[in-house]
């Protein structure tokens, strides 16, 4: 198939960076969205212009690497990964527009490469158990239902590609804080810190300049990993509880 | 040099508690005074680097994706071993030590393994305490399920998502660290080469991917824990980004290379569809447990596959060969992994490849759908279906998979002692960056366990009896070797970009992938092999003469850290290959087209090759020399591996 692709182009944090125009063809419809841009980097390279830059590592879905806002849907129109996206989804003649992720907690390092470190500094606020290596109970001490289990996994399978934040117009990381503090509040080892930890995630969460949630869901329907909006109840609910507690217990 | 592998004396099943005991320790108040550099952040970095801190040293962790938690540890699927027995199955630590020796085919260090085996029960409880949901029974307790090659249901998992649940488990551990002010992270940083002063590892010399500044980190000890080197081959199950960088900056820096030439081909990998393909998907082989390996008897009916003249539900039973269970009854499907891709490479290879290339099998759910119930079988498998479908457009549930063997993880890598410590002292390797514990061959869901054991268990104590000999001071980074090597570096990047040559960097990729593939994959033969060294050194002249890299040092130039990963890999192909040539048998995932049984299993050659091989560098264009560690077996005794 042949294509027309309108590209964000930015050199640096500091430039301003604008839409470029290209032209590709002989695109199979069994590429991955992202074997489409290695043909049009060759292409680009071959004729030695700098390639496009665009985040990307396991290929697979799953390490949360690849991004790209996609016809105005963060991974594009199906509810996966970019590159997890195949040109079965796109017709011959389309035009494609693709921009990097848009937050002003993700600045723009160079075209569609974005940094999102603040999302690590969120975690790093007290997104875990703490427990140190070794001198931890026998593993099936603690019995945990299987239902929580299972609810617990499904807000632990957050990969943290950022998709929520640029799906939502206030680009508020909620989803993303919420599925972390929801996997360790069911969990029992996580229980005993749960209201300390909503805390703090949510204070790390503002101060990244995430913006507010006003529950639109956008985020939950663009979610590759189908990360529940109830998540962000549960984060709430753990967060109001955690302010009108005078202690942590 | 003579190798010593420090294996503690006394019974198997007491060397790592004697170990334990005889390691120098470091005080609790002198442990902030040392510096232990992590590089990569997969689970062997991030426990590693994690534990350390926890301990009370200072750690710096580096890795070259955007977040520590993209580390490729992430995507394993299918699970990880340990020694639990909780399903009084007749498990043991012997058993899976005994299962991991007899895997790995005789060609691993008996005391290694025990102690991998041994600890693999901490790290269940470890990760369950972080929080990892592993999959449960309606009973609240752990589940499990048998795995690739066993006859005991060891394996612990987390859906078809096990990688990413344990990484994220190690990735808290580390967070945790990092906001207690004792890791230093640097995402996006590459490590360009490894620091040597008075043989003593003691820094490194990064590059900013972002800024492209070339820096210096002193420290007292560092630890390589930055995978394996498949995407030698280009096309491989690992992510884009894992390279041989850091591990070969090390040894052309006098750390030994070992056995580069045991690589895991695994069975259960989505074939190849065209010239375009990226990267090949795996699909974790727990699908063997109720998939069912089949192609047609005949060549004719293959070739009616291939036209699509036929589905696949239309061919009668009595027409399908389910070679597998006929070949190996008592494993069936389950046969080890080198095992079942080899034999996928013979029907291919008889023309009974059954998709367009003619190079894929069968892998039918047909049968447990029947037995089981669609539901059940989505319960178990749900998201590899939907992963299946998403890439092929093909629904399994109502057609059969179709798989082909993929390049998925490299036994071979830095050589260790017990300690993990390399030939230069100071500097480790963790993970599947060493060489250690999967002989010639992997079994599944033991690369976690691995990963894991060397990370939260074995290196808090190992480093610490080498830094209880070592002086506080640091060496200053303005010190001469510190000089010298960046200077290194900087002059290769200028080079790189001074070529301007006419080919990008992918093209060399490709061909050498290709050149590897061919003749250094599935099966080897000396005359392949010796065509093939010929093919990568005229290869690499022409990178060194021919590579186009655009754009400049100083920003962020995919291209450019694509050229030093490529330029790296040529020079380990070249070892791959000598390595596979030297070792005249058959073993694991070397297989030698010379050296088989009549049956066409690999025939090992104990008398002559029961060693590890141990390369040293010479320096630029000179063959290297090879060092061999006698594997000496007081445990078990060596057989030839039998999974009929």
């Amino acid at each position: 198939m042949n294509l027309t692709l309108k590209v964000w182009r930015q050199k640096n944090p500091s430039d301003k960076g604008g839409f470029k125009t290209y032209t590709i063809s002989g695109i199979s419809s069994d590429m991955s969205f992202l074997e489409m841009l290695d043909v049009l980097n060759e292409d680009l390279s071959d004729k030695g212009e700098d390639p496009i830059h665009f985040d990307h590592d396991c290929r697979e879905g799953i390490c949360g690497m690849c991004s790209l806002y996609i016809n105005g849907q963060p991974h594009g129109p199906q509810q996966t990964t970019t590159c997890q996206l195949h040109m079965r989804s796109f017709s011959d003649g389309d035009t494609i527009t693709i921009e990097p992720w848009r937050a002003s907690a993700f600045p723009i390092l160079k075209d569609l490469v974005v940094d999102r470190s603040s999302f690590d500094r969120i975690i790093q606020a007290g997104g875990y158990i703490s427990v140190n290596t070794g001198g931890v109970p026998d593993a099936n001490e603690i019995p945990i239902p299987k239902v929580i289990s299972d609810e617990s996994f499904d807000a632990a399978t957050c990969i943290g590609c950022g998709a929520c934040v640029a799906a939502c117009k206030n680009a508020s990381a909620m989803l993303f804080v919420s599925a972390k503090i929801s996997q360790l509040a069911l969990l029992p080892q996580g229980k005993v810190e749960k209201r300390e930890r909503a805390e703090k995630m949510v204070a790390q969460m503002d101060a990244e300049g995430f913006g507010a949630c006003t529950n639109t869901g956008a985020c939950a329907a663009e979610c590759p990993k189908e990360i529940k909006l109830s998540n962000i109840a549960r984060m709430n609910r753990e967060y109001f509880s955690a302010s009108l507690s005078t202690e942590n217990v | 040099m003579k190798l010593d592998s420090k294996i503690p004396s006394g019974p198997l099943a007491e060397k790592w508690t004697r170990h334990k005991f005889n390691v120098k320790l470091v005080n609790p108040a002198n442990k902030r005074k040392y510096e232990i550099i992590v590089v990569g952040t997969g689970l062997a970095g991030a426990s590693a680097a994690a534990s350390l801190a926890e301990l009370g040293y200072n750690v710096k962790a580096f890795c070259f994706q955007d977040s520590p938690r993209r580390a490729h540890s992430i995507a394993a699927q299918g699970g990880i071993n340990a020694a639990k027995n909780y399903q009084n199955d007749g498990d043991s630590v012997f058993r899976l030590f005994y299962d991991t020796i007899k895997g790995g085919d005789y060609r691993s260090r008996e005391g290694n393994v025990y102690r991998l085996a041994e600890v693999s029960v901490n790290i269940i409880d470890q990760c369950v305490a972080q929080g990892v949901p592993f999959a449960r029974e309606y009973g609240g307790l752990l589940a499990n399920r048998s795995f690739g090659g066993a006859q005991v249901s060891r394996t612990f998992y987390a859906r078809g998502q096990t990688g990413q649940q344990l990484l994220l488990g190690a990735y808290s551990a580390l967070s945790r660290q990092v906001a207690n002010g004792k890791v230093k992270l640097y995402p996006r940083t590459e490590m360009m080469d490894v620091v040597v002063v008075d043989g003593k590892a003691r820094g490194i010399i990064t590059r900013n991917l972002v800024t492209g500044a070339v820096e210096s980190h002193s420290a007292h000890a560092v630890l390589l824990c930055t995978g394996g080197y498949g995407n030698v081959f280009f096309l491989s199950t690992n992510a884009m980004g894992s390279n041989v960088t850091a591990a070969w900056r090390a040894h052309k820096k006098g750390a030994f290379f070992s056995n580069p030439c045991y690589t895991q081909i695994h069975p259960t990998c989505i074939p190849v569809s065209g010239d375009h393909q990226s990267k090949l998907t795996l699909m974790s082989e727990s699908l063997r447990n109720d998939g069912r390996v089949w192609v047609p008897k005949t060549k004719a009916i293959a070739e009616k596959l291939r036209k699509r003249e036929i589905a696949p539900k239309g061919i009668k039973e009595e027409d399908r060969d389910y070679y597998l269970e006929t070949k190996y009854p008592s494993f069936g499907n389950l046969v080890p992994r080198d095992v079942a891709s080899r034999n996928a490479k013979y029907v291919c290879d008889e023309g009974r490849g059954v998709n367009e290339t003619g190079e894929a099998v069968f892998l039918d759910f047909r049968d447990a759908i029947l037995r089981d119930g669609e539901d059940a079988v989505r319960g178990k498998y749900g998201n590899l279906f939907d992963m299946y479908e998403k890439i092929t457009g093909e629904n399994p549930y109502k057609t059969p998979m179709m798989i082909y063997p993929a390049v998925h993880y490299t036994m071979g890598g830095l050589w260790v002692d017990y300690n993990l410590m390399t030939t230069v002292p100071g500097l480790y390797a963790l993970g599947e960056a060493n060489f250690s514990d999967h002989g010639a061959n992997r079994l599944g869901a033991s690369a976690l366990m691995q990963g894991l054991a060397d990370g939260y268990f074995v290196a808090p104590y190992t480093v610490g009896d080498y830094l209880a000999g070592l002086p506080y001071d640091k060496i200053p980074e303005d010190h001469p070797e510190f000089r010298k090597a960046e200077e290194t570096v900087k002059s290769r990047i200028q080079q790189l970009l001074g070529i301007k040559g006419s080919k990008t960097v992918d093209h060399f990729h490709k061909k050498l992938g290709k050149i590897m593939w061919n003749h250094c994959g599935m099966a080897r033969n000396a005359a392949g092999l010796t065509k093939a060294k010929e093919m990568i050194r005229t290869l690499k002249e022409e990178f060194w003469s021919d590579v186009k890299v655009l754009g400049t040092g100083e920003e962020l130039n995919l291209s450019l850290e694509k050229a030093h990963r490529v330029a790296d890999f040529l020079e380990l192909g070249e070892l791959m290959i000598d390595d596979a040539l030297h070792r005249n048998e058959s073993c694991g995932g070397h297989f030698r087209d010379e050296y088989q049984t009549p049956e066409g299993e690999a025939l090992r050659d104990d008398e002559n090759f029961a060693y590890v091989a141990a390369w040293e560098y010479l320096g630029e264009g000179k063959e290297e020399a090879l060092h061999k560690e006698e594997l000496v077996f007081e445990n078990v005794k060596l057989t030839q591996r039998s999974y009929k």
